[in-house]
């Protein structure tokens, strides 16, 4: 039961992710329907806006320390932060120890220009095109986009801790009455969980509550029509690429502490967010984000010993495995709607 | 008839003729060139063999710098760095036999397939008479597979699994890092005596070559030591997230995690095996430990202060250059050789070398001391001088280069995570250096054939 409970808890945060970036490419290809395989590079560059701006928050002066040698012998160099010397010591360090979290104010506008200048500058020239040039062309976009982050950050991974508040577990085992210290789930997971929760609940509330979300979606549903209306669509669905690309660097902002992000990251991510988004079925944003989940649970447990050393190799697996399954007895995907991508 | 045997002795004369004039070239040639891309007179090539791009990149820049820095030193320019302190005296910083030393560079991209094929290109196009460098064990297996067929010398960079100088060993290979059965052999003693006797132990093992010998190596060291090991699982090279890993060691009763990763592997199970707050269970009335056998500086930054207090080993470490004292309070000297490396290292590039940019350093000017020795470029000559070499002053401590199966033998550091780092580089302490008596081991236990030199040409 322990072991059961924690690995829906650890499918739950990996399901997170997959349904925010999976949500993130349905928007697009339900929008301009684009097939956007520069979407995990929007995750990485997400995720490096946290390490910028982490960089910039620890911006440091140099001083000489006599008593102090560094690796050379030579009087060692110590860096003292300016939001040391701007807020004092303590605020300072503060401010230093929260720099993921207050990314997120950083990577939305930041993501949004991305976005922005993704779709007008490259993707809006490949609306007419067939899907395999999209996916080319975005594929060798997002290539671009990894070596441009790997040469300035390197190939290392950097760590991005998670504020000293947030680090630590709580024992879901104690608080259901099982044993304790059986159900440890660190706090920045169920952090993320909730953020991701909230941010998906957001961007339906968007499509589902605004006007511009009710014109959105009546120009996915029928993109001819509403411009003969007289609206521009779009501009609106230059905005939802926007939308889009900052779902998926916000999901890859409150990554960082799960994993250290590294320039590969997207690219970790995008084929299974391509499988989540056809189990989920095309163009169904609901569809995007339980398939998110469910194949997210999934694969926590295929990666327990007990599946393993039933069918060695099922974790690596389970996903296709699903996938095929799921194609075959529902092609359209789990909540997939007539007519997207069959003509 | 007679227009027949005319013809046939025709034919007779001109086969020998033509044959007389194809074998020509052959033996001039081969007089010419009894190995594999003879230097001429000016310069010799060495390839250098390194990831590029791909996620051992930075350990691969580092590679690079110390190759260009060996090369430096070889052709009399800097300050010489470890030629001062090598217990060898013949390199004299002219080059090697009078030769300036050039160099090739190719991108591993830490696959085996990209590997062989830069390193053919290297050979074949721009005349490497050595080849040296990688950061993957697959990738050195496959590039000294090569080498040994083309004929010349491979001399392998950072590759830890046992199999490079045991079961895949060849005679054109040379591996001066140390590897799997070492680092179980340094780590179990420490172990023991910082965490006792009885032990359970939980491994997570990257699923190929390297993690299979690492996790071999430490069960069998630890169990000798009385340890019991409760479960083995591999994880696939490509994880990310180790949770749906980690979660399942919840509900053992080890007391102890033995991470078997490298590079971004490492990296990212140690940051989760500490987010689940692993280090503070207390499991058995006893700690719960993490233990991570083979340690790079490099990783350990990307892990950040995850790595803190945790056990493992390396090949070297800058820190020799400072000198140090271990936990029980013994007081180890300023390594000289350690401190003219860093020294020269640190002064061209701003910070300290990894121990990949040591070994490659020192595979380098070992080749070229094992040339100058045998006043040979050939191949055979260069392993003949390399094979059973006893030296010093290259960082290590006393070193044999054994001759049954190319593998260096010396001192092994066992090294944790430094609680309180000064600096960005100040993050693992040596806490024993273990002597090459304790991690010696029969040159056969590993199975494989080294077969015989191969001159190439």
């Amino acid at each position: 039961m322990d072991g059961i409970l924690l690995q829906i808890l650890n499918g739950l945060d990996k399901g997170s992710a997959y349904a925010l970036i999976a949500l993130g490419l349905t928007l697009i290809f339900g929008t301009l329907g684009v097939v956007n395989f520069a979407h995990g590079a929007l995750f990485m560059l997400g995720a490096f806006c946290a390490v910028t701006l982490s960089r910039i928050i620890s911006l440091s002066y140099e001083t000489i320390d006599p008593n102090r040698l560094d690796f050379l012998g030579n009087p060692a160099k110590i860096n003292t932060p300016y939001v040391y010397d701007f807020f004092g010591p303590n605020m300072g360090a503060s401010i230093i120890d929260w720099a993921v979290p207050l990314s997120i104010l950083f990577a939305i506008p930041m993501m949004m220009l991305i976005g922005i200048a993704m779709e007008r500058g490259l993707i809006k020239h490949f609306y007419k095109r067939p899907h395999a040039d999209q996916i080319l062309v975005t594929f060798g976009l997002a290539i671009v986009l990894q070596e441009i982050i790997k040469f300035y950050y390197g190939a290392n991974p950097i760590p991005t801790p998670a504020p000293a508040a947030l680090v630590g577990t709580f024992d879901f085992g104690a608080m259901l009455g099982l044993n304790p210290g059986t159900v440890l789930y660190p706090y920045w997971r169920l952090v993320y969980f909730l953020f991701s929760v909230v941010l998906i609940g957001g961007v339906f509330a968007f499509l589902q509550f605004t006007t511009f979300g009710m014109v959105v979606r009546a120009g996915m549903a029928d993109r001819e029509t509403v411009g003969l209306l007289g609206i521009n669509i779009d501009k609106r669905f230059t905005i939802m690429f926007a939308i889009a690309a900052c779902v998926a660097g916000l999901a890859g902002v409150m990554y960082t502490p799960i994993n250290s992000p590294n320039y590969h990251m997207g690219m970790d991510f995008l084929v299974l967010s391509f499988v989540v988004v056809v189990v989920g079925g095309m163009g169904s944003l609901p569809g995007a984000v339980l398939a998110g989940f469910v194949l997210g649970i999934l694969e926590s447990f295929a990666s327990t010993p007990a599946a393993t050393s039933i069918v060695p190799g099922i974790n690596q697996i389970i996903i296709y495995l699903v996938a095929i399954v799921i194609l075959l007895t529902r092609p359209r995907g789990l909540m997939g709607r007539k007519g997207v991508m069959e003509e | 008839m007679s227009k027949f045997d005319l013809s046939r002795r025709g034919v007779l004369k001109t086969g020998a003729v033509a044959g007389a004039g194809l074998a020509l070239p052959t033996v001039f040639t081969s007089g010419a060139s009894a190995f594999t891309n003879e230097p001429g007179p000016g310069s010799v090539t060495l390839g250098f063999n390194v990831p590029q791009s791909g996620p051992y990149a930075d350990e691969g820049a580092d590679e690079l710098r110390a190759y260009y820095l060996a090369v430096e030193h070889l052709n009399g320019e800097g300050d010489g760095g470890m030629l001062n302190t090598f217990s060898s005296k013949v390199l004299d910083g002219t080059g090697i036999l009078g030769r300036k030393v050039e160099y090739v560079t190719g991108d591993t991209q830490t696959k085996s397939d990209a590997a062989r094929a830069s390193a053919r290109s290297m050979i074949e196009k721009d005349g490497a008479i050595m080849i040296t460098g990688g950061s993957s064990s697959g990738v050195a297996v496959a590039v000294q597979a090569l080498c040994q067929e083309a004929g010349v010398i491979f001399m392998a960079g950072l590759t830890h699994s046992n199999d490079t100088t045991g079961k895949d060993k060849k005679a054109n290979g040379f591996r001066h890092f140390f590897n799997s059965y070492m680092s179980g052999a340094a780590l179990a003693p420490v172990l023991a005596n910082a965490y006792g006797t009885d032990r359970k132990a939980y491994h997570l093992t990257a699923d190929y070559n390297w993690g299979y010998t690492t996790e071999e190596a430490v069960r069998n060291s630890t169990e000798a030591m009385g340890w019991s090991t409760v479960e083995a699982v591999k994880t696939p090279l490509a994880a990310t997230d180790f949770s749906s890993y980690i979660a399942p060691v919840l509900n053992s009763d080890a007391d102890v995690l033995v991470l078997n990763h490298y590079g971004g592997n490492m990296v990212n199970s140690l940051t989760n095996a500490v987010q689940f707050g692993l280090r503070d269970r207390m499991v058995n009335d006893k700690n719960f430990e993490i233990i991570v056998p083979l340690y790079s500086r490099l990783m350990a930054k990307g892990a950040g202060a995850n790595v803190k207090g945790i056990f493992g080993s390396t090949n070297w470490h800058w820190s020799l250059a400072q000198g140090f004292t271990t936990p029980d309070g013994t007081a180890v000297a300023p390594d000289a050789a350690s401190a003219a490396f860093v020294k020269s290292f640190g002064e061209k590039y701003g910070f300290p070398p990894s121990q990949a940019a040591h070994t490659c350093y020192v595979q380098t000017i070992l080749y070229a001391d094992a040339v100058t020795r045998a006043n040979s470029f050939n191949p055979c000559d260069v392993a003949a001088a390399m094979e059973g070499f006893e030296f010093d002053g290259m960082g290590n401590g006393k070193t044999t280069y054994r001759a049954e199966d190319h593998q260096c033998f010396k001192d092994v550091l066992v090294v944790r995570g430094k609680e309180n780092p000064t600096s960005e580089f100040d993050l693992l302490e040596v806490v024993e250096v273990t002597p090459a008596e304790q991690v010696t081991y029969d040159a056969s236990i590993f199975g494989g054939d080294l077969g015989t030199c191969n001159p190439g040409a």
